[in-house]
């Protein structure tokens, strides 16, 4: 057996897999992070619960309407989404005039009722969610053994990432909206509807966690808490990034995955650890972080 | 009568209402044993400890710590390890429980005033939530057991803590200490200088003040008390466990300052004395308690920001009070 530092070959492949997908979820994350971010100037605390809300909707889309997994695909980031819109309008509106600690606070109580929620009538254990049939099996590569839809994950999050981020680099929509975070007033006065577009933006966030959800639900067990501990890594993911740059925040959560999953393999104590040190000592060299631009 | 003594007028009369109220309330923490059931009063007192050490950061300083968990949670333990392992007595132990929490907030804060705001924010409960893992694999913590057991002992060799009622008066020695300390911080030119931060932090550069060290200095000052009050809880309860180093307790430290009266003497006491209380209600009712946190916090930020003191300043004193 090849053998890489005294560790098998197939082991730190593994493990690099592993951290990839993990990866991939910190990515989809902590951009609609930094998109909620960058117009609304908020820091969404509920998007664990948004992107728990995706898997558990698909688990119960199959369970009680016999909706499958491709069909839910679409359904269930349009499903998250309109819900994101409903809060922006009935709640989050009302705080854009106030300190953004409120936005943070009000997204914290808003995620404990939807995790009391299900937590109260699911329980805490996890949900399996069948692998789709057409992504069943494997792949060998010659070096590892690749499960197919562990693939499509990584595949499907470079899309949605890459597919983001010409959205909002490359469009018309997209150039509204990078005008109304430089300066909403101005782009009000030249006639672009920017509540509607705060309204969309939000939408918009909470759609990818509720995607990143479903992507995930046949990955990790579905249940009530899988988004709370998710979303505090997502955090340090956010700080050692800098929210500045939609590219940045892509880049850093593929990079501190990877580095969860190398620490696995040489450190398995530690790997819990990894990101947050990570964060310290970015803080430490680059308070800015990797790619900010704000002090 | 001149506008400016009207006023001097109207700041000493709630002067005096507000000392015949803390007088009134220090009567009536003593007379609660011998009516409420006085461990629900103890659970009450650290908890209202910590949220007024809390408040001094959000309420008077202006910085919002989402890892206060850590600081409280972390001093049980060590109190508690101090006090079962080592045999100190339990005065030495709350002591070293403090310095500890002091010490980890030396270190938290120091990285996390290199960011202002929101990023702040998310750096202390990020490192809040690595030392949760770190207590959860720790072998000194029994993680999931946590420190059970821990005997109460003879207060400085004499007072037998086992006793209920000298258990409650130390208790409300602790918090009465804790709430002087935090009312003479507030109140000396140290404390005037934390509030220009919190209201304009760059003019407090541009006067000269080395804004980083006074903010650290509020940090450390701030953990230490919630370590006060988190290692006295360990020896009230004789135990130490993780729920009290998890992100939730964080959580529910902010929902008890917001609730009573952000940057408001009383309101953190009142906050905390609702939610503690609230809690033991909901515990026998079978309601999830996290459901009714989080729409208090969703309430209290859309319509009710200055909490419940802050309000009753503002409605009925004339303080004003900030709304946001």
């Amino acid at each position: 057996m090849t053998m890489i530092f005294g560790i098998p070959i197939q082991a730190l492949l593994g493990q690099l897999l592993v951290g990839l997908i993990n990866g991939s979820f910190y990515a989809m994350l902590s951009l609609g992070l930094a998109v909620i971010f960058g117009l609304l100037r908020i820091i969404n605390f509920a998007h664990g619960a948004l992107y728990m809300l995706g898997a558990f909707i698909s688990y119960l889309l199959l369970m009680h309407l016999g909706i499958g997994y491709w069909p839910a695909l679409v359904l269930v980031p349009l499903l998250v989404g309109l819900f994101g819109m409903l809060v922006e309008r009935l709640a989050l509106s009302r705080l854009y005039r106030l300190d953004p600690l409120y936005g943070l606070l009000f997204t914290f109580g808003l995620a404990l009722v939807i995790e009391g929620v299900f937590r109260y009538y699911y329980g805490v254990s996890g949900n399996p969610y069948a692998v789709p049939a057409l992504l069943a099996g494997g792949t060998n590569l010659g070096f590892m053994f690749l499960p197919n839809y562990r693939g499509w994950v990584v595949l499907a999050s470079l899309i949605v990432c890459l597919g983001t981020w010409l959205l909002i680099e490359k469009t018309r929509l997209g150039s509204y909206l990078r005008a109304a975070t430089e300066n909403p007033e101005l782009v009000q006065a030249f006639g672009v509807n920017v509540p509607l577009l705060l309204t969309l933006t939000y939408g918009l966030g909470a759609a990818l966690a509720g995607l990143a959800g479903i992507l995930a639900a046949p990955v990790y067990q579905v249940s009530p808490l899988m988004g709370s501990d998710l979303i505090i890594v997502v955090f340090a993911v956010v700080v050692v990034g800098g929210m500045g740059s939609i590219l940045g925040a892509i880049v850093t959560g593929y990079m501190l995955g990877l580095a969860e999953g190398l620490t696995k393999v040489f450190y398995p104590e530690a790997s819990n650890l990894v990101v947050f040190v990570i964060m310290a000592i970015v803080l430490l060299l680059r308070p800015a972080g990797l790619f900010g631009r704000d002090a | 009568m001149s506008e400016a003594a009207l006023h001097a007028e109207r700041a000493a009369a709630s002067l005096r209402l507000e000392r015949a109220l803390v007088a009134l309330g220090i009567l009536a923490l003593i007379a609660a044993p011998f009516v409420i059931y006085p461990i629900f009063v103890m659970k009450m007192l650290c908890f209202a400890l910590f949220a007024c050490a809390f408040n001094l950061l959000l309420g008077y300083t202006g910085l919002l710590s989402f890892g206060h968990a850590a600081f409280f949670g972390g001093a049980a333990y060590f109190c508690a390890y101090a006090v079962k392992a080592w045999g100190w007595p339990p005065e030495a132990g709350i002591l070293l429980g403090t310095a500890g929490a002091a010490l980890m907030g030396l270190v938290v804060g120091f990285l996390a005033i290199r960011r202002q705001g929101i990023y702040f924010s998310m750096i202390t409960l990020a490192l809040a939530q690595m030392f949760y893992f770190f207590c959860v694999q720790a072998p000194f913590t029994a993680g999931e057991d946590g420190i059970q057991g821990v005997p109460r002992g003879h207060l400085f060799g004499v007072v037998d803590l086992g006793v209920t009622m000298n258990m409650y008066f130390f208790v409300l020695a602790v918090f009465l200490f804790g709430v002087f300390a935090i009312w003479r911080i507030v109140n000396s030119p140290f404390g005037m200088i934390l509030r220009s931060i919190r209201e304009n932090e760059n003019r407090a550069i541009s006067l000269g003040y080395s804004v980083g060290r006074y903010k650290l200095a509020a940090f450390v000052m701030s953990a230490a008390l919630a370590g006060l009050a988190g290692a006295t809880k360990a020896i009230v309860f004789q135990f130490a466990t993780l729920t009290d180093v998890t992100w939730q307790m964080s959580g529910e430290v902010i929902l008890m300052t917001l609730l009573g009266g952000i940057g408001t003497m009383v309101g953190p006491v009142v906050g905390a004395g609702l939610v503690v209380g609230l809690e033991n209600t909901l515990a026998t009712s079978g309601f999830p308690v996290t459901i009714a946190t989080g729409l208090i916090f969703m309430v209290c930020v859309l319509i009710f920001r200055r909490g419940i003191v802050g309000e009753i300043y503002a409605r009925w004193l004339g303080w004003g009070g900030k709304s946001s």
